[in-house]
């Protein structure tokens, strides 16, 4: 039982990074219909620039805020410079795009650094608290908890109650009745991307120094696990997003805890076939049928 | 006479090359109701669109209060005073109707107006006041009329173009809705620019109708005498 609370707390913690990627996944799904596939590499990038950053200065918070503002600019940029420019007539034009550009990005960071590990630091401990003799959460662990939840709080009350949030929400749901209210929709959709890489830049950051460290495939798997994540949560819905990072932070949780971590990007992989032949649209995704 | 609000002359557009509009000719004056009418495939539809320039204009002009029109981008036009009810209504069903509404003038400078417009639009259509908080996708089909005007009006445009506001429509329904618009537009000099296939409820609120067949404009008169025209309705609008 002891364990089984240690595994519930440590997958929720992980979890919650995965539930910020998958949201960084959802924005650009809702704005442009499209599932970017490069947002793992985009990340890895800017986790090297946090690694720079903090290497130079000695500190890690303006490594963070480097990252952030790195995910943000290279996010819309590849909407404003690239993406736009491609003919999105064909769904599966822009998915090899997106694919093209992890390649770039990959090769690029390979090319700067190097294919070893650079090993990063965090700013708390990340040895458990105990409560009583039960080993729970590290202060890391809060932070990252604490971070997540923040950043989520912040985007929900953006879009609800911010006129920007209800442009872009309008500019994703219906962009031609957006247009003809007066809405800029492709600068939505430069800032739906533009967010969506400084969220990813962030949910990397939060989660790459507890592994093995910077390199240019080190998101690849958390790719992954958010792909499944928003895939499991819906792919048109934020909260579902959320849902879904919990999840599969759970269950991966379990299934290293119990059976070994060998097994656990199978699983995953398990999950998400099983949602995609059951479900689709995903559990709280609105999607059922889209003409293509 | 004052030149119209509108003016059309010769507009020739249509969809990747192919033109779907012939030689239109058309005057809006302001402050008037102006009806489009025709039988489905007209090119009504297409008329308001060559207006917002979502569809090419291959000939022709489009005079704006004074200025050519043709060009503006789609998403200026509300700025410049035109606001489009397209045909299905266009409210984002994902939003609520307040949201819809908020929508509607959130890029007006004057926020304190723009909650005035939406005080006006609720007491304009009543029944979405107790459907404030409700989701698009949850209202009637007159309600989604009611916000799609509202939301429109909103942005307190000089100009509305209005694509088949009866269509789907209980006749109750659209009488109602249509007897609102009358009203506010002789409140407030509002100009409505109208495309209808229910050739009785649009001559019921217009000043001034125009008959459309294949793309071309076959008859241009007030709406009392189009709608009295029987061989025309025969002729080009099948009852």
């Amino acid at each position: 039982m002891d364990r089984f609370l240690f595994l519930t707390v440590d997958g929720l913690a992980r979890g919650a990074t995965f539930a910020a990627f998958a949201l960084a996944l959802v924005l650009i799904w809702r704005g442009a219909r499209l599932v970017n596939f490069s947002q793992g590499a985009m990340a890895a990038a800017t986790t090297y620039v946090a690694y720079s950053v903090t290497t130079a200065s000695g500190s890690y918070w303006l490594g963070l805020v480097a990252a952030v503002v790195a995910g943000l600019v290279i996010g819309a940029g590849t909407e404003r410079l690239l993406m736009r420019h491609v003919d999105a007539s064909q769904p599966l034009n822009t998915v090899i795009v997106a694919l093209g550009l992890v390649l770039v990005i990959q090769a690029v960071l390979g090319i700067l650094y190097g294919s070893e590990y650079r090993p990063m630091d965090v700013p708390f401990s990340r040895t458990p608290l105990s409560i009583g003799d039960q080993p729970l959460l590290s202060p890391y662990d809060l932070f990252v908890l604490g971070t997540v939840v923040a950043v989520m709080a912040a985007l929900g009350w953006a879009f609800t109650r911010t006129d920007l949030g209800l442009t872009m929400r309008a500019a994703a749901f219906a962009p031609d009745m957006a247009r003809l209210l007066g809405v800029d929709v492709r600068r939505m959709l430069t800032l739906s991307w533009g967010v969506a890489g400084a969220v990813g830049a962030l949910a990397a950051l939060l989660i790459v120094p507890t592994e093995l460290g910077a390199h240019p495939h080190a998101t690849d798997l958390v790719f992954v696990y958010a792909f499944t994540a928003a895939v499991v949560g819906g792919l048109d819905s934020p909260v579902g997003a959320v849902v879904g990072g919990l999840g599969v932070g759970l269950v991966l949780s379990y299934v290293s805890g119990y059976s070994g971590s060998d097994i656990s990007a199978v699983v995953i992989l398990g999950v998400l076939v099983a949602v995609l032949l059951l479900k689709p649209s995903g559990l709280l995704g609105h999607t059922s049928a889209r003409v293509v | 006479m004052t030149a119209p609000l509108l003016q059309v002359r010769g507009l020739t557009a249509g969809y990747g090359g192919a033109p779907v509009l012939h030689d239109v000719e058309l005057d809006v004056p302001a402050g008037s109701i102006v009806a489009v009418v025709g039988a489905n495939g007209a090119g009504k539809t297409s008329l308001l669109r060559a207006l917002c320039g979502t569809i090419g204009v291959t000939a022709g002009s489009i005079t704006w209060d004074g200025s050519e029109l043709s060009g503006t981008r789609t998403e200026d036009l509300v700025r410049r005073g035109i606001a489009h009810v397209p045909e299905g209504r266009g409210v984002i069903t994902e939003l609520t109707v307040e949201e819809n509404l908020r929508l509607g003038h959130v890029w007006r400078k004057d926020k304190a107006d723009g909650r005035r417009a939406t005080d006006e639009v609720y007491a304009m259509f009543e029944p979405l006041v107790r459907r404030r908080g409700s989701a698009g996708h949850q209202l009637s089909g007159g309600e989604r009329q009611m916000l799609a005007i509202g939301r429109a009006l909103v942005a307190r445009p000089r100009l509305l173009l209005l694509d088949e506001p009866s269509l789907g429509l209980a006749p109750k329904v659209t009488a109602q809705i249509m007897a609102l618009l009358r009203r506010r537009c002789d409140e407030t000099g509002l100009t409505v620019l109208l495309v209808e296939q229910n050739v009785r409820s649009a001559m019921s609120i217009a000043d001034h109708g125009v008959v459309l067949s294949l793309g071309r404009v076959v008859a241009s008169d007030t709406a009392e005498r189009i709608g009295a025209d029987d061989d025309l309705r025969h002729a080009y609008l099948g009852f």
